[in-house]
């Protein structure tokens, strides 16, 4: 187990880099926006990454309801964060990719805003997490992790529901791509995965020894003179 | 050009900010430990 960290490590590397270059060299360019397509190979993989996360941070806070088990608590927060992480990406990206091709960085359309809302609902989580003092904040923390996953579906069929100025899905809708494109986005979501697990992983690491040293903490304010009344 | 650079180059700078700040809360908590370990 000590060994498959480093391994998974090396193995993100390579394929991230491997990934850069079908992006960067590989991928055909598209005809009417030129290079700035591209962009589209972080963007697209980064959003359906935040989506899985918060889809496992869905379940894991859904368990945690159910049986109070503190595993599952531990990675509805590792998830939830790493999340965060990658739907930054995507609120970033996309402007980079709107100011050129749409001539606007930003708009309140509904694909963009519920994107939005949904990295608002999941840094109130983190909010919340990080702040609150009241021994409920797990409970009350899963009990918005369900609601804040409502939003994830709203965000991916938004554009197959309402009429939206975002493009439309390459995979599945009524988009069509070019299956060189098609290779380059599945190595980049590879890639990112891969990234993904990683960070969660280290994220879990550090949840844990978190978790023991306030236990120690605790422990000790106990057992030290007049610390239990 | 310029806004796929920018793209790109926005993406490595959250991962690797994340990153940092991982470590960084590693390193902190490993001193807290150390600290607990001397109270005891």
């Amino acid at each position: 187990m000590k060994r498959a960290f480093p391994i998974l490590a090396v193995l993100t590397g390579i394929l991230l880099s491997y990934a850069l270059y079908e992006a960067l060299v590989v991928a055909p360019t598209e005809q009417t926006m030129g290079n700035v397509q591209r962009i589209f190979y972080y963007h697209v993989p980064s959003a359906w990454t935040a989506f899985l996360l918060f889809f496992i941070n869905f379940i894991a806070s859904v368990a945690y309801l159910i049986r109070r088990n503190p595993v599952a608590d531990a990675v509805a927060v590792v998830t939830a964060e790493v999340g965060v992480v990658f739907c930054t990406v995507v609120l970033v990206t996309g402007p980079l990719w709107a100011r050129p091709v749409w001539g606007i960085w930003w708009t309140w359309d509904i694909r963009l805003t519920s994107t939005l809302v949904l990295w608002l609902i999941y840094v109130a989580y983190l909010m919340l997490r990080r702040f609150s003092t009241s021994g409920q904040t797990p409970v009350l923390a899963a009990a918005l992790a369900v609601f804040g996953a409502l939003d994830v579906p709203l965000v991916y069929f938004s554009i197959w529901i309402f009429r939206t100025q975002h493009p439309q899905p390459v995979i599945g809708g009524g988009g069509s791509i070019d299956p060189r494109m098609l290779h380059v986005l599945l190595v980049n979501w590879l890639a990112f995965l891969c990234l993904a697990a990683l960070l969660c992983w280290s994220r879990y690491r550090l949840e844990r020894l978190q978790r023991e040293v306030e236990e120690a903490q605790a422990l000790e304010s106990i057992a030290a003179p007049g610390g239990s009344r | 050009m310029n806004f796929l650079y920018a793209a790109y180059t926005a993406t490595w700078l959250i991962h690797i900010t994340y990153a940092v700040t991982l470590v960084r809360r590693y390193q902190r908590l490993r001193k807290e430990i150390e600290e607990l370990k001397l109270n005891r």
